[in-house]
């Protein structure tokens, strides 16, 4: 059975310090926030997180930079947390800074046995320098890697009971490719329904990439409420 | 006199062709999508993972689920498509995208670009915008013509760390309007009630006749 009551019974045996996770989500859009939760709970340290953002400052990845169990982030965009820029400018945090498309596709790529792949991406930028420079039809590339994690967390919508996955709308961003990623995937979802309630040729994510599944409650804050008046 | 943010964000949506996909950055290029002039059908890409995007929703009818890449809540349209980012970027990496309309600190006369990082001061990061501007086909950059100290932000060189080299295509600024070409830039247009002797003056790069 993948099923499991808690996030924190999900995580079972799989967390030790020094390890490397990576964590699906936008912003605070489709983050694992119950995992989040559960490995702050369980004090495990050294972590170097791949995930696009950081959280804010109370919520999400940030609650781990609160307690300090976090040494290392690789991310594109950490702007929406002070306590953050604050770690690093100090030089108590190490940040990796990956263009946002490179991290998604090292992610792809490395749960796809690409161990490396080629991008214009960041051509002469300080994010090219020490990576191998090659022309492909008279343009230049460089290297980047896939990306291997000892964990994903992600958070989908729904999970039927075999770990089939679907997403709900841009909720779905980092976490498939996050997913993919890991050793070993734990994904949290707002429901786990029974074999057969979900479309075969909907599922967004197959359950081959997703080992463990717990359900749970999401607070799902909105970082940017913005609104339009009514006609 | 000159142009405001929204007449900048005006005179960008004029860069826009029928049927294009297109993707807006964070700030006056937001702006862009008020400002879609009539007849024209253009489709947002929202780069954490969404093509057709709509505009805000009303008070009260917010999903927390259904954010743009600024991370506001947005709405989707009968055409909306949902992906995750891998897709998304291949979409953006592989020249699907026609343009890019994007903020930034500093321009250089060779196209070359810096909006994403203050050494020492601001760390915020790149986001998409190095794979938007190594991808898409071609970048238009909105921004204003001088810091708040007056000093040119069109630069011969960019002091500040780039995000793409030579990847600029045309520049709008409160002053006006300049295209990348070979040697410098040319000026394609002056703001309203900006003369060409004030755009020249406020501007660092070589301009080529």
């Amino acid at each position: 059975m993948k099923t499991y009551d808690t996030a924190q019974e999900s995580l079972q045996g799989l967390l030790f310090d020094g390890m490397t996770i990576a964590a699906g989500g936008f912003g605070l859009c489709g983050i694992p926030e119950l995992l989040i939760a559960a490995i702050r709970d369980a004090g495990t340290k050294n972590l170097t997180v791949a995930s696009n953002n950081a959280g804010v400052d109370d919520f999400g990845l940030g609650i781990l930079l609160h307690t300090r169990q976090i040494r290392k982030m690789i991310s594109s965009y950490v702007g929406e947390n002070a306590e953050f820029m604050r770690q690093y400018l100090a030089g108590e945090l190490e940040l990796e800074f990956n263009p946002q498309g490179t991290l998604a596709e090292r992610m792809r790529a490395g749960g796809a046995g690409i161990p490396g792949f080629y991008t214009k991406t960041g051509v002469g930028t300080v994010i090219a320098e020490g990576k191998e420079h090659k022309e492909f039809d008279g343009e230049t590339y460089i290297l980047e890697r896939g990306l291997i994690a000892d964990l994903s967390i992600v958070k989908a919508w729904k999970a039927d009971t075999s770990g089939n996955l679907v997403f709900r709308k841009t909720a779905r961003n980092f976490n498939p490719p996050a997913a993919t990623c890991g050793k070993i995937c734990v994904a949290e979802v707002e429901e786990i329904v029974p074999l057969g309630s979900l479309d075969p040729d909907g599922i967004h994510l197959p359950g081959i990439y997703v080992h463990r599944i717990v359900q749970g409650q999401h607070e799902k804050r909105i970082e940017q409420r913005t609104v339009r008046r009514r006609a | 006199m000159a142009w405001d943010r929204n007449q900048m964000a005006a005179r960008a949506a004029r860069e826009l062709q029928d049927g294009w996909y297109v993707n807006l950055g964070i700030g006056i290029p937001t702006l862009v999508s008020n400002y879609i002039p009539e007849g024209i059908t253009v489709t947002l890409q929202s780069e954490n993972g969404m093509l057709g995007m709509g505009p805000f929703p009303h008070d009260g009818e917010e999903d927390a689920d259904l954010i743009n890449a600024g991370k506001q809540t947005i709405t989707e349209l009968p055409q909306t498509a949902f992906f995750d980012s891998a897709q998304s970027f291949a979409m953006i990496r592989g020249g699907k995208i026609a343009m890019a309309i994007l903020g930034a600190m500093e321009v250089s006369e060779k196209g070359d670009l810096a909006n994403w990082m203050i050494p020492g001061k601001l760390v915020k990061g790149m986001g998409g915008a190095m794979d938007l501007v190594a991808g898409v086909g071609r970048v238009v950059v909105v921004m204003d013509h001088t810091n708040k100290a007056g000093e040119s932000k069109v630069l011969k060189e960019c002091i500040l760390p780039l995000t793409g080299k030579r990847v600029v295509d045309r520049i709008i600024t409160n002053l006006g309007v300049l295209d990348v070409v070979p040697g410098g830039l040319k000026i394609v247009e002056c703001a309203d009630g900006v003369r060409e002797t004030e755009l020249r003056a406020a501007t660092e790069a070589t301009i080529v006749e």
